[in-house]
């Protein structure tokens, strides 16, 4: 099913202070878009903010999937309807098994009496697992206890794999990794592409781009979108870096908190 | 400041009562002695806990007569369900005073191990439990509520493994309690001769009926030289209960004793749980859970003492604090002098899921050798919010997501418990509790 994601003028404050300051945004499925941008201009902030981070304000704006307003929604609410948030740092959770863990978010969008069969589930976790080259005990481990920062991100990919959703939307799953690990994830990103996924892909390095192809390239600055253009736009600002942005829209320092 | 307290009960009891079991001779004199000792004796002053208003001494009977249960058949469900009927020969279910079923695998009685109920070893043993009850471990004088215990112990059980003896299955005991009436002063002692090994694991169940109770459990462990003790215990009762317990173990030269405790008591509960690292390479290891809810007060604290070379002691405590409960955690870790190399570690976890809930982890080292390692670590707070989210981002719910980050809290010690059915009550008292 075709799906779409609006974010319109989005402000959000943190502790009384305006992070994001209007951002607007159109995602459909089948299409993959990355924003890019330097540090502390506000892309974790977004992604957060759509997933329901507690500690985000939202003080105006929306985000509409399929044209319902997900900022009403709780935060479980939000995944079930179809967003995925691949966090920049994801949380370690001791005693509980990245398996029950799995299980438990798969069962959660299932009427009681459909749970997944453990055998199906089973089956199912070692065919993304072998396929994102972990280490089959990694199902058995506690979530995320003690994982290596590239053992995390794959781990955010597997649940990604696992979960299916309609809108997968990736912070910085690339940062630390090494060029295999980069080119694993990749890979797990390529498979959910297809008709029915969208993605928004948060970055600060091209690299990436050497192995996924966006549809549509987004640039972050002080809070907001500032320029979007297609794959072009992410190979100049690989060659050229980000200070002809800042030229071409006067802008001194690109963090949040400046004004232009 | 003493208050005097009247004990509901007197010599004239407590003789009639021993001389009806018909008790040794040491035995009686004993309790006579520890009874007029509990009578001035002051009540023991865990740390940070204050129990002078805390009922101890006042209950309706002494013993009470239950109903035993003819076969393992018989057990009602909420016992069955601890027990894996099929492979467990070795298991005493007490219900209230009464010794209610007993098993001991033939192999095992072969090879000279005993396990029967406390008052019959007193009499069928007297030789061994005399030289061990309340003598080492535990003693009579220690303060009101161990004099207290040994004059008027009514239940509990003995296990001897003797020498090089090696048992692989675990040693079951279940204790009801059922009766509205019924005061439970259980003494449970466990000798390990040198170069044995042993597992027990006991259950501490309550039914509703239980409005207003007492319970002074006593539980003592002697691993002699180079012997292995694993101890669990799952207790579980009542909230009008008050109970004192206190699991102490001694272990001799190249010894082990491992114990894994789920304190899932309802009532005001004091707990102590020590270990004595006599020997050279001697090794004690606490995991302990606990979860606390209502209004109950409880205090526990765990202690390693050193005084073996090369000693090695590890207390690992877990607590949930919900409602308005309040608990308070002291470890001690202590190294007498001449320990040299020893290690004392400890660490203690609070995790506080209402406003009014209270909880007070207090680590203390008390070390008096240069040539040691030591270190603890104490933490006190509340679920992690980024952890819901981050579970919530998931699509699970806020509820579910509390429960998994809960259960992964206490989880580390849950999973040591040795017998499956054991865990598996251990679990769903806590699903109960926590939900
Ligand atoms: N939890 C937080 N508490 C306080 N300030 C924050 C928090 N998260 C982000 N910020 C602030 O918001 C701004 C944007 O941060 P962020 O969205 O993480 O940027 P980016 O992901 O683009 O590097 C920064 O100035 C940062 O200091
Ligand atoms: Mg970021």
């Amino acid at each position: 099913m075709a799906s779409t994601l609006i974010i319109k003028d989005l402000h959000v404050e943190i502790e009384g202070k305006e992070i994001l300051k209007g951002v607007n945004l159109e995602l459909d499925s089948g299409k993959i878009h990355v924003i890019m941008g330097p540090n502390g201009t506000g892309k974790s902030t977004l992604a957060s903010a759509i997933m329901g981070h507690p500690k985000f304000d939202i003080t105006k704006g929306e985000v509409l999937l399929n044209g319902e307003n997900v900022l009403e929604m709780e935060v479980d609410e939000r995944a079930q309807a179809g967003l995925f948030l691949a966090m920049q740092y994801p949380s370690e959770i001791t005693g509980v098994t990245n398996a029950d863990f799995l299980r438990s978010a798969i069962n959660s969008r299932r009427e009681e009496g459909q749970e997944i069969s453990l055998m199906k589930f089973i089956k199912e976790l070692d065919k993304n697992m072998e396929f994102l080259e972990m280490d089959l005990n990694m199902a058995q481990r506690y979530l995320n206890e003690g994982f290596s920062g590239g053992e995390k991100k794959r781990n955010e990919i597997l649940q990604l794999m696992m979960i299916k959703p309609d809108f997968g939307i990736l912070d910085e799953i690339d940062s630390g990794l090494d060029i295999d690990a980069l080119k694993v994830v990749s890979k797990g990103i390529n498979q959910m592409r297809g008709e029915d996924f969208g993605c928004l892909i948060i970055t600060h390095y091209q690299r990436l781009l050497n192995y996924i192809t966006p549809d549509a390239v987004h640039v972050m600055m002080q809070g907001r979108v500032v320029k979007s253009g297609g794959p072009e736009l992410a190979h100049r600002l690989e060659a050229e870096g980000y200070d002809w942005i800042k030229q071409e829209l006067g802008i001194e320092d690109e963090t949040v908190g400046q004004e232009a | 400041m003493t208050t005097q307290i009247k004990l509901p009960v007197d010599q004239q009891t407590v003789e009639a009562f021993s001389q009806r079991n018909g008790e040794p001779n040491w035995l009686s004199s004993l309790r006579l002695d520890a009874l007029a000792k509990a009578v001035d004796l002051p009540l023991p002053k865990p740390d940070k806990t204050k129990i002078a208003k805390w009922n101890f001494t006042q209950f309706a009977n002494h013993t009470v007569d239950s109903t035993a249960y003819g076969s393992l058949e018989e057990l009602p469900e909420s016992i069955k369900s601890l027990i894996d009927v099929e492979k467990q020969g070795n298991l005493y279910i007490q219900r209230n005073n009464t010794p209610a079923l007993l098993t001991l695998s033939e192999d095992l009685k072969a090879q000279g191990v005993i396990f029967t109920d406390i008052l019959t070893a007193a009499k069928e043993h007297p030789e061994l439990v005399e030289k061990y009850f309340m003598t080492d471990a535990v003693k009579v004088d220690e303060h009101k509520l161990t004099a207290l215990h040994a004059a008027l112990v009514n239940g509990g059980a003995f296990l001897y493994v003797p020498k090089n003896v090696e048992i692989a299955e675990p040693i079951q005991a279940v204790y009801v309690h059922d009766h509205p009436g019924a005061a439970l002063f259980n003494h449970v002692l466990v000798v390990a001769d040198d170069n044995s090994s042993v597992t027990y694991v006991e259950s501490y169940l309550a039914t509703d009926d239980v409005k207003e109770s007492v319970v002074n459990i006593v539980s003592e462990v002697i691993a002699k030289q180079n012997a292995r003790v694993v101890y669990g215990a799952v207790d579980n009762l009542s909230a009008g209960t008050t109970t004192y317990v206190n699991r102490r173990g001694i272990a001799g030269r190249d010894s082990r004793i491992d114990w894994a405790l789920g304190m899932m008591n309802d009532g005001d509960t004091i707990s102590e749980n020590t270990t004595k690292l006599i020997g050279d390479n001697s090794f004690g290891d606490t995991k302990m859970v606990v979860v606390g809810r209502g209004n109950q007060k409880q205090n526990f604290t765990t202690n390693i003492t050193h005084w073996g070379k090369n000693s090695e002691g590890y207390i690992l405590k877990h607590g949930v604090m919900k409602d308005a409960a309040s608990s308070i955690f002291n470890g001690i870790g202590k190294i007498e002098h001449g320990a040299t190399k020893a290690n004392a570690e400890q660490e203690s976890r609070v995790l506080m899921l209402s406003e009014k809930a209270r909880g007070d982890a207090n680590p203390i080292l008390l070390i008096d050798e240069d040539d040691v390692t030591a270190g603890h670590a104490a933490s006190v707070g509340r679920v992690d919010p980024m952890q819901l989210f981050y579970l919530m981002s998931r699509g699970i719910s806020q509820h579910e997501a509390e429960r998994l980050v809960i259960h992964g809290f206490l989880a580390p010690v849950v999973s040591k418990l040795p017998i499956e059915g054991v865990r598996r009550q251990l679990s769903e008292v806590i699903e109960r509790k926590v939900q």
